[in-house]
């Protein structure tokens, strides 16, 4: 197949990528769109795989066997609420792949006289750089969402300053190595260095931010790819990439507004460190915790007229939607009215909420926006928090040396009522205390999320 | 093996078209391209965020039809091969794996009114 003829098809899979976009961000399409971009990316495969010729096809296959039956297996086994782990993963080895690439390609080409032209090598250095930063980012926030080291900020003094030499060096040697110093080892080292980069930068964010962060590399993640097309002279790789690389910075930009954060704060704000201030508020507040039965809370469920419950990232890893479902209907047969009300940032993923109650089929019209449900919760008997923490922090409106001020949040301590579905009194994700717990109309129910619910449904039925 | 001989990638059958107006016209489709996504997705509600974000990391597991390329072309020696062969297989995972997430994250967002939570898996299928 002719170059000329592979760009002609190449047109196809640029076509349907910028239509997977397009549907994407549509409810109403969401899911066509992802269709249409992975036949556009089968068609892109299937035309590289020919063009290549005949001797490597076996090569290809086995590679991509290999590669595509982990992705499958581990895209279809995980659970819905590790999907945001499993996302950081997929775009890290997409990262790696671009950085592999890089060091395929100057081996290749290095030490042939004709030197290359100046702007491969730039590609060559760039992809390296970046797709390396993007493959260990992309690593450690995984281990931080799966809990393989602490979610908790870990910072040092003069982080900020060995962070940036670092980044300085990687980019003085690549450097180096376009200004025609023809040796690899200069790019294992940046590659290296982009890696360790990539490591540091990102061990510093507290876990809450994680979803900024992997956006952030999947945008990098993107430009690398831009970048590797250029090195390969490939058109698809510079469109896809760069789309990507746009896109997703859009993205970035659009979650931490959602937040109500720049992405400065997050990226260097090392949130969720406790600060003195804050932590002195929360201190002198002095209250107390109550803890309640489960019978205790199960009358003063039945008994209420309004019911919303407050779904977090604990619903989520007890799996308890389908058990709060079951209990919302127990509800609704006593004549209770019932809503959930969805924070845009509940759990680690914006949407997550949404997806895991749609996953026990909770009725549309009982999910309310936070801008929906906020008004609601002065007229609200009970609210019932299962797993949520900072997104109910009264602190967010209150407390200005709080981390989290300024964060839109559910106003849930307007509801008469307040019950609080916890492990224990550990601060959540983001490290830090919440006053609700302390507030004199707030009783907890300590326990796995879907325990305290079965006993709740238990109770209820008892009634 | 490696396959020795093969015709090479792009550059080295460019014909009468010089390095330079090649990448010319490269870099007026990246800052194109830069502007489409940009534009694309300006408009996008944070119910979908995260499906978009992942939808995004499918589309730029394109990284292997780069690797394919490497792959696929003459090698000098082992380690080229190896490296091209390592970068198959995680741009075929980050691929396969996106599009599978994606995917499993819309259809939840899909159904409203379904029948019964039992036979949520492969029932999806049917007309809308």
């Amino acid at each position: 197949m002719s170059t000329n003829l592979a760009n002609l098809l190449y047109l196809i899979p640029i076509a349907s990528f910028i239509l997977a976009l397009r549907f994407l961000s549509n409810p109403a399409h969401a899911r066509r769109g992802n269709q249409i971009g992975a036949v556009g990316m089968l068609v892109a495969i299937v035309v590289t795989w020919i063009r290549v010729g005949t001797t490597s096809w076996w090569a290809i296959a086995v590679g991509m066997l290999i590669g595509g039956g982990f992705g499958a297996v581990a895209a279809r086994r995980v659970k819905m609420t590790a999907m945001p782990q499993m996302l950081a993963l997929f775009n890290g080895v997409g990262g790696g792949a671009a950085a592999l690439i890089a060091l395929a390609e100057l081996h290749r080409i290095l030490p042939e006289p004709g030197r290359p032209k100046l702007d491969i090598d730039v590609a060559i250095a760039l992809s390296g750089l970046i797709g390396a930063i993007s493959f260990s980012g992309s690593l450690v926030a995984f281990a931080k969402l799966q809990e393989l080291i602490k979610g908790r900020p870990i910072t040092y003094p003069g982080q900020k300053f060995v962070n940036l030499a670092l980044l300085a060096t990687c980019v003085g040697l690549a450097v180096t190595l376009d200004s025609g110093v023809q040796d690899e080892w200069l790019l294992w080292v940046v590659i290296g260095g982009g890696a360790l980069f990539g490591v540091l930068f990102v061990l510093p964010i507290g876990g809450a931010d994680m979803p900024v962060v992997i956006s952030l590399l999947n945008a990098f993640t993107g430009l690398a790819v831009a970048v590797a097309g250029f090195e390969l002279e490939n058109n698809v790789l510079i469109v896809a990439g760069a789309l990507v690389g746009a896109s997703g910075t859009l993205l970035t930009m659009l979650m931490g507004r959602a937040m109500n954060r720049s992405i400065g704060n997050v990226l260097f704000g090392a949130f969720g460190q406790i600060s003195p201030q804050a932590a002195a508020v929360a201190a002198t507040d002095g209250g107390t915790v109550r803890s309640a039965s489960a019978e205790d809370v199960a009358v003063m469920l039945a008994y209420a007229h309004k019911v919303v419950f407050v779904p977090g990232y604990g619903l989520a890893v007890a799996q308890a939607q389908h058990d709060v479902r079951q209990l919302a209907d127990l509800l609704e047969e006593k004549g209770v009215e019932v809503s959930y009300a969805i924070h845009p940032v509940a759990g680690r993923m914006p949407g997550h909420m949404n997806v895991l109650l749609a996953e026990a089929n909770v009725p549309y019209p009982q999910l309310k926006e936070m801008d929906e449900i906020n008004p609601e919760f002065g007229r609200t008997d009970v609210a019932v928090v299962v797993g949520a923490n900072d997104v109910v922090n009264p602190d967010a409106r209150n407390n200005q040396g709080s981390p989290i001020y300024g964060m839109p949040i559910l106003n849930v301590d307007q509801a008469n009522a307040v019950v609080v579905l916890k492990r224990s009194m550990n601060p959540g994700f983001a490290g830090i205390e919440n006053p609700l717990f302390y507030n004199p109309k707030t009783v907890m129910l300590f326990g796995d999320a879907k325990d305290s619910i079965d006993k709740l449904i238990a109770d209820v039925k008892d009634l | 093996m490696p396959g020795y001989g093969t015709p090479g990638r792009g550059r080295e059958v460019l014909g009468p078209v010089s390095h330079n107006t090649l990448l010319v016209f490269e870099l007026t489709i990246l800052v194109l391209a830069i502007f489409l996504g940009v534009e694309v997705i300006s408009k996008v509600p944070t119910l979908l965020h995260t499906p978009l974000m992942s939808g995004t990391n499918a589309i730029h597991g394109i990284v292997v039809v780069g690797a394919m390329v490497v792959l696929g072309s003459p090698h000098k020696d082992a380690f080229d091969w190896v490296v091209g062969f390592l970068a198959v297989v995680l741009g075929s995972a980050n691929v396969v794996g996106g599009f599978v997430v994606t995917d499993r994250m819309l259809e939840m967002f899909k159904r409203r009114e379904p029948p019964k939570p039992a036979d949520a898996q492969q029932d999806g299928k049917n007309a809308e």
